[in-house]
């Protein structure tokens, strides 16, 4: 066995690199920096083996391999980019983009939304050279308000199959025919809700082609402006997955999971991942109210409102002492909010007249 | 949590009791769903045929409010097996005798006529657990929401120490909080019984600590909890200041809640939305939301993250810790000179040892999980670990309790209640999301379909439940989740407030009201 004194080696692109018992060739080479093609890979499940696009050279092998279902063995010599590699991976880009309508997809549709746009440019691929038959059908008869089943992009990748059984454990998404007949479906050829299927977005956003897409997201796409993103958490139950907020100017435009989210490691459900509207809603307080003397809640300004909470807070405390005040503290607030209500309660009264919303 | 989220994947052996987590808390789900998908065995304690009870290789449907009984006899199973772990119980514990012997007497035949889970299965459960090398159990309200919650917790806590499934890694006694941030709000000090980091408030050292942070000594007992203090409205509390809870609709004894805020010389509310309490209000405040809002949040493994703002907030809102402080100076009360969230924060974790690692900029990319003693410590994914925090773990006493109600002529039928996948608390957010509705358009009362025909109801069609304190109308859904004379609804729905049914009973020494039990009546209307 090839060794380095520090365990088993390989032969990288001419570089005698170390790799950990078990891990697959695709794993030591990105790790080792080098940039391979993939669109079926998606990190967090099990190797697939199906767009064949991290093929790789290995000496004495036949033919190209696929390096995300290739293990690491002692001394294997890999050429992860070489002419004829290169010729090999633009044939398949070819024949995998030949089937789509469209291979230009807006940046809101997912997550992944580009890799296939991204290795099509890479590769100049000439979409229309195997043009002809397709597979796959979409289904704009599906009525759900949140992802779009547009198949006619779709590759067969299957990571959407892969992300629902391995990651959600949810089983919904299946696969029907073989060959052009493929058709990604759901039990029975329904529509979503009727299916196993929870909504929470996880075929969406590994998509690789824009045949999965996030209409909450599409539903923003006129809106001007280049998407940011700003990293935070969920703000629903207490798991606390870490996301991306993506806004354009002022306006919130969506959520994208945080792949290395580190209680999520890019998961979410159906509320986190769809269900950020509310902030954004008219209903939203965006003054402070004063209630008038004809018993009707009024708009005010910040020193009217202020003074009036503060003057009557100090009211109560003058009439029937400082144990007549209570506060109850937000669970969905930050700490700053809470810690800012224990302190007005604890120093403006001197009482643990405090509380949160934990006990209903 | 005692273990962190990651742990999920590693037990052999998993025991879900009073947690619907697919729906509550779907992507800590998605872990157990691993961990079984390896080869992992599931337990799954619930009145409802929920999600889990599915994957569940024992399931134990469990008649609502009987958590202890079921808990005690798998207690005493597992010690007539011989399946204690000695070495654990005479290192790290106290007070085994007493409890091995307490628990001889609770035989899973005794716990069957209280629970309605037949003898053989409560055995097949206590010996799974009880062989487990790495046991690890996960609840979530089903157990705290009861008069027993206490007791209920206290007896999953004899069971972790008998079988030493605590301290090590994948394993535990593991709440899952149900709210984004109820864990930093009770790490940040807003609590009747604890100063900011879990400090209690009876303690003299404490309150001489706290002093200058509060400019003046703050009272040696106890303060009443949000629901003693919702009773004593307009009799000993006159003014209230509530961020971001919808009262109203969260408590139980909806009618009585109302009344209560209604009777205070002030009320005021700092929310995102006019509530149905803010409508009870006299000064609402409009606070930023999430997304408008830099800040902290601590997640149910003790993880401390940043939120972050990336837009700004409509019209005049303000965060919420900017309102309070604003009230407080104009209030005279000294300390409000915070300029950011940042200077908020970083107090907090001056005064928290288990904060006293952390500031704003290392919690930058929530890698910690508290305690964080110091600086240079790398904070704490997994607690007891070799020792626990008191010495030893601490055996309890526990015996079975009726809940606060039990079923009766008049109200013949259990009513539970609880959160459903697509809806979050009582919709002020999610009722505001696009979409949501196609998925929950409104509230469904879940009936056996055997008991919607023995009841004379339709599925689809009105019923009439009736509590001793209240009455509503629900529409009917014939659904097998429920078993036989169980009924199960969610609190999100404003026209279906169930909570104007529920109150039976707190329990003494949280007050957590019985949200998961309440005798009823449903009928034709």
């Amino acid at each position: 066995m090839s060794t380095n004194g520090t365990g088993p080696t390989i032969v990288l692109d001419g570089e005698k690199v170390a790799y950990t018992p078990g891990e697959t060739v695709y794993e030591a080479a990105t790790r080792h920096g080098k940039d391979i093609p993939t669109l079926c890979y998606d990190p967090r499940l099990e190797p697939f083996g199906g767009c064949r696009l991290c093929v790789v050279e290995v000496e004495g092998a036949r033919a190209p391999v696929a390096s995300c279902t290739a293990q690491c063995q002692a001394g294997m010599e890999v050429r992860t980019r070489s002419a004829r590699v290169e010729v090999h991976r633009r044939t398949l880009m070819e024949m995998l983009v030949s089937e789509n309508r469209e291979v230009d997809v807006d940046e809101l549709t997912s997550l992944a939304s580009q890799e296939m746009t991204e290795l099509v440019d890479r590769y100049e691929a000439r979409t229309g050279r195997f043009q002809g038959r397709q597979s796959g059908a979409s289904r704009p008869d599906d009525p759900n308000p949140f992802i779009m089943r547009d198949y006619d992009n779709c590759i067969s990748c299957y990571r959407c199959v892969r992300v629902c059984a391995e990651q959600e454990g949810d089983y919904a998404i299946s696969v029907k025919g073989r060959g052009f007949d493929t058709q990604i479906t759901v039990e029975f050829d329904g529509h979503l809700k009727e299916s196993a299927c929870t909504f929470c977005g996880q075929c969406v956003q590994t998509c690789p082609t824009g045949a999965l897409g996030d209409l909450k997201a599409l539903a923003y796409r006129d809106v001007a402006g280049e998407t940011k993103k700003t990293r935070t958490v969920c703000p629903y139950c207490g798991v606390g997955c870490a996301v991306d907020l993506l806004t354009r100017g002022n306006t919130l435009i969506g959520v994208q999971p945080a792949m290395d989210g580190p209680a999520n490691k890019g998961a979410l459900c159906v509320k986190g991942q769809f269900a950020f509207d509310f902030v954004q809603h008219p209903d939203r307080l965006a003054h402070p109210l004063v209630r008038g003397e004809d018993g009707e809640l009024h708009q005010a300004g910040w020193d009217e409102a202020l003074d009036r909470a503060a003057e009557g807070f100090l009211r109560v405390r003058e009439r029937y002492g400082r144990h007549a005040v209570y506060g109850v503290a937000s669970g969905r607030a930050p700490h700053e909010a809470a810690y800012t209500m224990q302190k007005f309660i604890r120093g403006g009264f001197g009482t643990n007249h405090i509380d949160n919303c934990s006990r209903a | 949590m005692s273990n962190p989220l990651e742990d999920m994947e590693k037990p052999d052996v998993i025991f879900c009791i009073g947690t619907n987590m697919t729906e509550c808390h779907p992507v800590a789900a998605t872990r157990l769903k691993r961990a079984i998908a390896n080869g992992a065995k599931l337990i799954t304690a619930d009145p409802r045929r929920i999600a889990l009870a599915e994957l569940a290789d024992v399931y134990l449907p469990l008649r609502v409010g009987s958590d202890v009984s079921l808990l005690l006899a798998m207690a005493h199973v597992i010690h007539r097996e011989g399946l204690t772990n000695q070495g654990f119980v005479e290192g790290r514990t106290t007070e085994a005798e007493a409890f091995l012997q307490h628990i001889e007497k609770f035989t899973p035949e005794w716990a069957e006529t209280i629970t309605e889970v037949p003898a053989a299965d409560i055995e097949r459960a206590a010996i799974l657990y009880g062989k487990a090398e790495r046991g690890a159990i996960y609840y979530t309200l089903g157990i705290t929401e009861h008069i027993c919650g206490v007791d209920n917790v206290q007896s999953l806590c004899n069971l972790a120490l008998m079988t030493g499934n605590i301290g090590r890694e994948g394993t535990g006694v593991n709440p899952m909080r149900g709210q984004n941030n109820i864990q930093g709000a009770g790490d940040a000090g807003a609590l009747p019984n604890n100063y900011p980091g879990f400090q209690s408030v009876l303690d003299p050292a404490y309150q001489r600590k706290f002093e200058p942070v509060y400019g003046r000594k703050v009272d040696l007992e106890l303060g009443p909890t949000k629901v003693r203090a919702l009773e004593a409205c307009g009799d000993g509390i006159h003014a209230m200041m509530i961020n971001g809870e919808n009262t109203v609709v969260t408590d139980p004894e909806r009618h009585h809640c109302e009344e209560a805020l209604k009777s205070l010389d002030q009320l005021v509310v700092i929310d995102l939305f006019l509530t149905e309490t803010a409508e009870l209000a006299d000064v609402v405040f409009p606070a930023t939301a999430w997304g408008e809002t830099d800040g902290v949040q601590t997640n149910t493994e003790r993880r401390v993250q940043r939120l972050r703002k990336a837009v700004e907030p409509p019209g005049e809102a303000m965060p919420d810790w900017w309102i309070v402080s604003q009230i407080a100076r104009r209030m005279g009360t000294p300390g409000f000179d915070f300029e950011s969230a940042k200077d908020v924060f970083n107090e907090l974790c001056e005064l928290s040892p288990l904060y006293a690692g952390l500031d704003w900029d290392r919690i930058d990319r929530g890698e910690y999980h508290w305690p964080v003693p110091h600086k240079d410590h790398p904070g704490t994914p997994i607690l007891h670990q070799g020792t626990f925090e008191n010495g030893r773990g601490i055996f309890k006493l526990i015996r079975y309790r009726d809940p606060a109600e039990v079923i009766s002529d008049e109200f013949p039928v259990w009513l539970t209640t609880g959160r459903r996948l697509p809806n979050y608390h009582t919709r002020t957010q999610t009722g505001r999301a696009a979409g949501i509705d196609y998925l929950a358009p409104g509230e469904r009362l879940e009936i056996h379909p055997e008991d919607v025909v023995d009841w004379g109801l339709e599925d689809g069609g009105w019923a009439k439940m009736t509590s001793a304190r209240g009455c509503m109308m629900v529409r009917v859904e014939a659904n097998a989740r429920s078993p036989r004379g169980t009924v199960f609804t969610s609190f999100s729905f404003n026209d279906a407030p169930v909570n104007v049914l529920t109150g039976g009973g707190y329990d003494p020494v949280t007050d957590t009201a019985e949200l998961k039990v309440c005798p009823v009546r449903v009928e034709r209307p």
